[in-house]
C-alpha cells in the first residue's frame, strides 16, 4: 500500500479515537473519585448539539467547542445534584441523564438537521506540517485532537503527582475515611463529575465539528458507552485509556475501509464490529479478577451521606 | 514538643456539650476537663456517646450546643484540619486509612497542604524509629496487618506534633503484647507533656494507664474518679448503672461425640486483600464451647464463611457436620444437618437492614422450616402469619426491646438486634452453633444474656464455637481455647491451662509454612 | 443554605406512594416553563398533551396499543432492577424476540394452524430470553459488567434485524422496501375490539403484571429477588445464589421483552420490517421506575408514558410543537421520580450556613 494512504488512514484513526479518548479520560477522573456516571452518552450528545448550534450561530467552531464544554459540565450538574446531594442510585440516575440528553438534544437540534456544518480546520503548524508523510499526521490536525492528548498527560500528572489528585483518589478509595480526615468528599465529587461532563461535552463537539461535521440526531451512536467500557478496560489508568481509545478507533476505521473495499461481508456485520469488540474486551478484562479488584476504586458507586 | 511548664494546667475544657441526632440525644450536657500531660480516661459502655463526644473535639461532628475551651480560649472546631491546627490529633477506632494508597500517601493526606512527598518519607521513618513504631513508607496499606495499620494512625498523629492525642478503643485490635508496647509509647508521650484522652471500656488497662477518668452513660456524665482507687466491679456498675448478671458456667462437663470436624481445611484467598485458610483441623464435641481467639483480620471471617458453606470446599471431607461430609454443601444443606450460624456483621450479613424482623427470620429459616413457612408450588408461597408468630416468640424469649409491631432490623439497637439474630438460631435448638464476634458493639446487659445462652446451649448437648477478639469473653464462655493467626489455627487447649500471655504468643504465630496453600489468585498477579 | 439528609428510622410508606405523584407534578411544572420558553401557551400545550387524548375513543385505543410493549418490558426490568441486575438492553431483546417469532411465518408463509400463534409467541419469548442470556451468562461466569454488555448487544441486534429485512428475509415483491412478506391471517394476533388497532398483547400484559406481582410479593422466589437486590451478602447467608438470580432475572425479562416484540410484529405491523426499534426498551426503564418497580404500578405507569407519546403526536398536529418534547418530558419525569424517591428513606433539611456550622 502507498505510504500516503497509510498516513491518511492513520489520521482517520486519530479522528475516530479522539472523542472516545476525551470522554473516557473524563469518566476516569469521575470514577477515580468513586462516582459511576453512566450518563456519558447523554453528556456527549448535549455537547455535540451545543457545539454545533453555537458554531452555526456564531460562525466560529472554537466558540462552539467552548460552549460544548460548558454545556456538558452544566448538564452533568443535574447528575451530581441527584446522586451526591440526594444520594439517588448512581446507575439509574446515569441512565436518566442519557435518556434526557438524547431527548433534549433532539429537540434543540431539530432546526439544525441537514444544515452543512462548519468544520474546525486543522491547525497546520507552519513548516512542520509540510514535512513529508508524518507532517500532516503529527502537526496538521485539529485543536481538539491536540487537546485530548495533552489532557491525558495532565490527568495522569494530576492524579499521581499532586496533592489534590491524591485527595481525589482517597475519596474514591474510602469516602468514610476521607470524611473523617476532613477531606471535602462531596465537593471533590461535584468537581470531578463536572470535569467529566466538560470532557464528554468536548468529545461531542468533536463529533459534530470535526468528525462528521453535521448535526444528526443520536449521532453519538453508543460512543459514550464504549468510553465507559474503555475506563474498565484501562483499569482506571490514563495511559491505558489512551491505548484503548486508539485500538477502538482503529477497529472503527478498519470496518469503514472493509466496507469501502467491498469485502463480501454484509455492511451490518461490519458496523457491529466496534460493539462486538467492546463485549469481547469486557469479557477478557473481567476474567482477570485480581487485576480488576485491585484497581477498581473501592467506593465506586457507593452512596455517601456524611454525618453531621 | 510541648512546653513542660504547662503540666497540670487545663488544656481542654468542655462544658455543656449536647449533640442531637434526630430524636436521639447522643450527648447531653457533657462537661470534661483534660489537663496538660495527663492520660485521661473516657469510660462508658457501647452506645454511651464516647465516640460522638470525641468526634466533636476533632471537628468531624458539630455540637448542637455547648462550648469548647482550648488553652483558655473559646474555640469552634469546624473540621478536622481546624482541630489539627489547634494541636488535637486523633487515632480512630475504625481506622481512617486508604487501602489502595501507600503509607506515606496516607500520612500526607492528614497533614498540611504543602508537604513534600520525598521529605515526608524521611520524616515518617525518623518518627517511627524514634517511638519504636517501625513502618515502611512505600508499602500499600491494604497489605498491612491491623497492628501495622494502627502504627500508621499513631505516626500520622505524631507527625503533627499534637498537644492532645485522642485514642478511641485502641487495644481492641491488638495482641496483649502489642497493647503493652502501645502503653509504653503512651506513657512516654505523656512524659513529654502531651495530653492523652483515652477511650475504652476495658477497666484493666484504664487502671494501668490513667489517674483520672470521666464516665459517660446514655450520653450523660455520671461521674469522675481515679480509676486506681476503684475496683473493677465498682467501675462497671458506674458505667452500666445496674448490676449485670454474672455468666454461670458448670466446669468440666463431660463432652460427647464429635459434632463438627474440620479436617485440614484449606482455602485460597477469595479476594486480593483477604486471608487464606491454612490446614485448619479441629474436633468440636457435644457439650463444649470452643473459643477461637485472635486479632481481627487473621482469617476469622474466612473461617466462618468456610464452615457456614457461604464459601464451599472442593474436598467434601474438609468439613463434617454430625459425621456427614459436607464440604461441598451450601449453607442451606448444612443448616438442614443441624448447624446454625451467627455472622459477625449484623446489618448486611446476618440481617437485611431495611427488612422487618419477621422477614429476617425467614431469611435464615426458609429451608430448615420449609414445611411450616412455605406453601406448595414451584415458587413457594410464604405463610406470613406463621413467620410472624414465630418471630414474636423469639422476641419474647430473648427479651428483644423494639418499637412497633414488626420493625425494620436497622431500627433496633445493636444489642437488641443481636439478641434477635442469636435467638433466631437458638430457637431451632441446633446441634452445632458457630458464632462470630457474638457481642461486638453490644451493651453489657445484652452481652451477658447472649453469653449465657451460648453456654446453656452447650450444656444441653450441642457443640458451640465462639470466634471472638474479646479475650474476656473467650475466657468467660470457653471450655477449650484455640488461637487463629495468619489463617492457621493453634491446637485447642483446655481453658484452665491457657493464659493471656500464652494466647498473645500464639496470636503472633505464623502458619505460612504449615501447608502448601493453593494461591491461585496470587499466581495471576 | 445547605441541604442535608437525615435518615428515617423506618421507610416512609406515605412518600413511597406519593413520590411518583410528586414527580409527575414537578414534570408538569417544568413542562409549563418549557412551553413558555418555546412561546406556546402552556395551558393549551399541557391540555393537548395530557387531557385531549383521553377524550377520544380512538386515541385511548392508541394509548393502550402503545402501553402494551412498555408494560411487558418494564415488568421484566422490574425483576432485574429489584434483584440488582442492570439489564438495559431490553430494546435488543425486544427486537430479537420479534425476529425469532417471525421465523415460522417467514419460512412457512402459508402454514396455517390454530397452534401457529402460540408457537410464534413462545418462539418470541425464547428469542428474547436467549439474547438476554448472553449478558447474564457473561456476568455470572466472568463477572463482566452487564450494563455495558447488554447495551452493546442492542446495537448488534439492530444491525442483525436490519440485515435480515434488507437481505435474506426481504419480500421480493416488496418494491425494494425493507421488510418481510406480510403474515397470513392465522399469524396475526387478534384485535382487542373488532376492527381496532389494539391487539391481544394487552391481555398478556395484564396477565403478566398480575402473575409477576404475585410472585414478587407472595412467594419465596420474590423474597429471594428482593433480598439479593437489597443486600447480596445477606442473600448468600440465606442460601440464595447471586449467579442463579442473574440468570433467572435476565431470562425472565428477556422473555417478556421478546413477547412484547413478537406481539408488536404480529399484532401491529403484521410483518417484520426495519422500523421495529422505536426505543420502547429504553422508555420502559422510565416506566419501571415510575411504577416503583411494582408490576401493578407499572400498569399505570405504562399508560402514563403511552399518553405522553400520543399527546406528543397531537401537540405536533395541533400546536406545531416538536414531538421531541415528548422525550424531554419522559427524561425529566425519570429524573424527578429518582429525586423524589429520596424522600422515602430520608428527611431533607435545609439549614442556613451559620446554623449548619453549629454553635461554636
Amino acid at each position: 500500500m502507498d505510504a500516503q494512504i497509510i498516513v491518511s488512514i492513520l489520521i482517520s484513526v486519530c479522528v475516530a479515537s479522539t472523542p472516545l479518548l476525551l470522554a473516557a479520560t473524563g469518566e476516569l477522573v469521575v470514577e477515580r473519585s468513586g462516582v459511576l456516571n453512566l450518563g456519558v452518552e447523554g453528556m456527549m450528545i448535549i455537547g455535540a448539539v451545543a457545539g454545533f448550534s453555537v458554531a452555526q450561530i456564531t460562525g466560529n467552531p472554537y466558540i462552539g467547542a467552548i460552549a460544548a464544554i460548558g454545556a456538558g459540565a452544566v448538564f452533568s450538574l443535574l447528575f451530581a445534584f441527584l446522586t451526591l446531594s440526594l444520594v439517588t442510585n448512581q446507575v439509574a440516575t446515569g441512565l436518566a441523564l442519557t435518556i434526557l440528553g438524547l431527548g433534549l438534544s433532539g429537540m434543540i437540534g431539530e432546526g439544525f438537521v441537514g444544515q452543512p456544518g462548519i468544520k474546525m480546520t486543522s491547525l497546520d503548524i507552519p513548516y512542520l506540517s509540510d514535512l513529508p508523510l508524518v507532517g500532516k499526521l503529527l502537526f496538521g490536525q485539529d485543536a481538539i485532537f491536540y487537546t485530548s492528548l495533552i489532557l491525558v498527560g495532565l490527568v495522569s500528572w494530576f492524579l499521581f503527582r499532586t496533592r489534590a489528585g491524591l485527595m481525589l483518589r482517597s475519596v474514591g478509595d474510602n469516602s468514610k475515611s476521607a470524611h473523617a480526615l476532613g477531606i471535602p468528599v462531596i465537593r471533590i465529587r461535584y468537581m470531578a463529575v463536572m470535569f467529566g461532563g466538560a470532557c464528554s461535552g468536548l468529545a461531542g463537539a468533536h463529533l459534530s465539528l470535526v468528525y462528521v461535521p453535521q448535526w444528526v440526531e443520536g449521532m453519538t451512536a453508543g460512543r459514550g458507552w464504549i468510553a465507559l467500557a474503555l475506563v474498565v478496560f484501562a483499569s482506571w489508568r490514563p495511559a491505558r485509556v489512551l491505548v484503548g481509545a486508539y485500538l477502538f478507533g482503529a477497529v472503527t476505521i478498519a470496518q469503514f475501509h472493509a466496507q469501502a473495499l467491498g469485502i463480501p461481508i454484509p455492511a451490518q456485520f461490519l458496523t457491529s464490529l466496534p460493539y462486538l469488540a467492546t463485549v469481547i474486551v469486557l469479557v477478557i478484562i473481567a476474567r482477570n479478577r485480581r487485576m480488576t479488584m485491585i484497581n477498581t476504586p473501592a467506593s465506586l458507586g457507593q452512596p455517601f451521606v456524611p454525618d453531621r | 514538643m510541648v512546653d513542660s511548664d504547662d503540666n497540670n494546667k487545663e488544656l481542654l475544657s468542655v462544658s455543656g456539650i449536647t449533640k442531637i441526632f434526630g430524636t436521639l440525644k447522643a450527648n447531653d450536657n457533657v462537661d470534661l476537663i483534660v489537663n496538660s500531660g495527663e492520660i485521661h480516661a473516657l469510660l462508658g459502655e457501647n452506645g454511651a456517646g464516647k465516640s460522638t463526644l470525641v468526634k466533636m473535639l476533632f471537628g468531624s461532628l458539630q455540637p448542637t450546643s455547648g462550648t469548647i475551651v482550648w488553652r483558655g480560649n473559646k474555640v469552634k472546631i469546624s473540621n478536622p484540619s481546624a482541630a489539627r491546627i489547634l494541636g488535637i490529633g486523633m487515632v480512630f477506632q475504625h481506622f481512617s486509612l486508604f487501602d489502595a494508597l501507600t503509607v506515606s500517601e496516607n500520612i500526607a493526606l492528614s497533614l498540611g497542604d504543602n508537604i513534600e512527598m520525598s521529605a515526608l518519607a524521611d520524616k515518617t521513618r525518623s518518627v517511627s524509629q524514634e517511638y519504636g513504631l517501625p513502618l515502611d513508607p512505600d508499602a500499600l496499606v491494604g497489605d498491612l496487618s491491623v497492628g501495622e495499620r494502627q502504627r500508621i494512625e499513631i505516626v500520622r498523629c505524631l507527625l503533627q506534633d499534637p498537644a492532645l492525642i485522642i485514642l478511641d478503643e485502641p487495644t481492641s485490635v491488638l495482641t496483649p503484647q502489642e497493647a503493652n508496647k502501645l502503653f509504653e509509647t503512651l506513657e512516654r508521650l505523656a512524659g513529654e507533656g502531651r495530653s492523652i484522652l483515652y477511650i475504652s471500656h476495658r477497666l484493666e488497662e484504664v487502671q494501668r494507664l490513667c489517674s483520672r477518668a470521666t464516665i459517660l452513660r446514655h450520653g450523660k456524665v455520671v461521674g469522675a474518679c481515679d480509676p486506681r482507687e476503684e475496683t473493677a466491679a465498682s467501675l462497671a456498675s458506674k458505667m452500666v448503672g445496674a448490676e449485670i448478671d454474672i455468666v454461670h458456667r458448670e466446669a468440666g462437663s463431660d463432652t460427647g461425640d464429635i459434632l463438627l470436624k474440620l479436617n485440614a481445611l484449606t482455602m485460597p484467598p477469595a479476594t486480593p486483600f483477604s486471608m487464606p485458610l491454612r490446614g485448619i483441623s479441629l474436633d468440636l464435641r457435644a457439650g463444649e464451647v470452643v473459643g477461637i481467639a485472635g486479632v481481627a483480620g487473621n482469617g476469622q471471617s474466612e473461617l466462618f464463611d468456610a464452615i457456614s458453606g457461604e464459601a464451599t470446599q472442593a474436598d467434601s471431607d474438609a468439613i463434617s457436620i454430625n459425621g456427614i461430609p459436607s464440604g461441598r454443601m451450601g449453607i442451606s444443606e448444612r443448616r438442614n444437618l443441624g448447624a446454625a450460624f451467627v455472622p459477625e456483621e449484623r446489618l448486611g450479613h446476618g440481617a437485611v437492614p431495611n427488612f422487618a424482623l419477621s422477614e429476617n427470620l425467614l431469611l435464615a429459616r426458609h429451608r430448615s422450616d420449609k414445611a411450616d413457612f412455605l406453601g406448595l408450588g414451584l415458587l413457594g408461597m410464604i405463610k406470613r402469619s406463621k413467620v410472624k408468630i414465630l418471630s414474636r416468640q423469639i422476641i419474647e424469649d430473648m427479651d428483644v426491646r423494639k418499637s412497633g409491631e414488626d420493625p425494620a432490623a436497622a431500627a433496633l439497637s445493636g444489642g437488641n438486634l443481636q439478641k434477635f439474630i442469636v435467638g433466631r438460631e437458638l430457637d431451632r435448638n441446633p446441634s452445632v452453633l458457630i458464632v462470630n464476634q457474638p457481642t461486638w458493639g453490644v451493651d453489657a446487659g445484652a452481652a451477658a444474656r447472649i453469653r449465657q445462652a451460648l453456654i446453656d446451649l452447650a450444656a444441653s448437648g450441642s457443640a458451640v464455637m465462639v470466634i471472638s477478639q474479646d479475650l474476656d469473653e473467650i475466657f468467660e464462655v470457653s471450655d477449650r481455647i484455640a488461637v487463629i493467626s495468619d489463617g492457621g489455627l493453634s491446637e485447642p487447649e483446655p481453658a484452665k491451662n491457657m493464659t493471656r500471655e500464652k494466647i498473645g504468643m500464639l496470636m503472633g504465630a505464623s502458619h505460612q509454612n504449615d501447608v502448601d496453600t493453593p494461591n491461585t489468585l496470587e499466581a495471576t498477579a | 443554605m445547605i441541604l442535608f439528609l437525615e435518615k428515617r428510622a423506618n421507610y416512609s410508606p406515605l412518600f413511597s406512594a406519593l413520590s411518583p405523584v410528586l414527580a409527575l407534578a414537578l414534570t408538569l411544572i417544568f413542562g409549563t416553563i418549557m412551553f413558555s420558553i418555546l412561546g406556546v401557551d402552556p395551558a393549551k400545550a399541557l391540555y393537548t398533551y395530557f387531557v385531549l387524548p383521553l377524550t377520544d375513543a380512538y386515541l385511548i385505543e392508541q394509548i393502550i396499543l402503545k402501553a402494551t410493549p412498555l408494560i411487558l418490558i418494564a415488568i421484566g426490568l422490574s425483576v432485574c432492577f429489584r434483584s440488582g441486575n442492570w439489564n438495559i438492553g431490553a430494546e435488543g431483546q425486544y427486537m430479537i424476540g420479534g425476529m425469532f417469532g417471525a421465523i415460522i411465518p417467514v419460512y412457512f408463509n402459508d402454514f396455517q394452524s390454530p397452534l401457529l400463534l402460540p408457537m410464534m409467541m413462545i418462539m418470541g419469548m425464547i428469542g428474547g430470553a436467549l439474547f438476554a442470556a448472553i449478558p447474564a451468562f457473561l456476568k455470572a461466569r466472568f463477572g463482566t459488567n452487564e450494563i455495558l454488555t447488554s447495551l452493546m448487544l442492542v446495537y448488534i441486534a439492530q444491525q442483525l434485524v436490519d440485515w435480515l429485512v434488507r437481505g435474506p428475509w426481504r419480500d421480493p415483491q416488496g418494491m425494494g422496501f425493507p421488510g418481510t412478506k406480510s403474515f397470513n391471517e392465522s399469524a396475526i394476533l387478534p384485535e382487542l375490539i373488532p376492527n381496532g388497532d389494539a391487539h391481544f398483547g394487552t391481555v398478556f400484559a395484564v396477565i403478566v403484571a398480575i402473575g409477576v406481582w404475585f410472585m414478587l410479593s407472595k412467594t419465596l422466589k420474590g423474597f429471594e429477588v428482593t433480598v439479593l437486590g437489597e443486600c447480596p451478602r445477606a442473600g448468600r447467608f440465606a442460601g440464595f445464589s447471586t449467579k442463579q438470580m442473574t440468570i433467572f432475572a435476565f431470562l425472565l425479562s428477556g422473555a417478556l421483552a421478546g413477547l412484547a416484540g413478537i406481539a408488536e410484529v404480529s399484532g401491529s405491523v403484521e410483518k417484520l420490517d426495519d422500523k421495529l426499534s422505536l426505543g420502547y426498551g429504553f422508555t420502559a426503564i422510565i416506566v419501571a421506575f415510575l411504577g416503583r418497580l411494582n408490576p401493578l404500578g407499572i400498569l399505570v405507569a405504562g399508560l402514563i408514558l403511552a399518553l405522553s407519546y400520543i399527546g406528543g403526536e397531537e401537540a405536533k398536529i395541533a400546536l406545531q410543537v416538536s414531538n421531541r418534547a415528548t422525550n424531554v418530558f419522559q427524561g425529566l419525569l425519570l429524573f424527578f421520580v429518582l429525586a423524589c424517591d429520596t424522600l422515602i428513606h430520608y428527611r431533607i433539611r435545609l439549614v442556613t450556613s451559620s446554623k449548619a456550622g453549629g454553635t461554636g
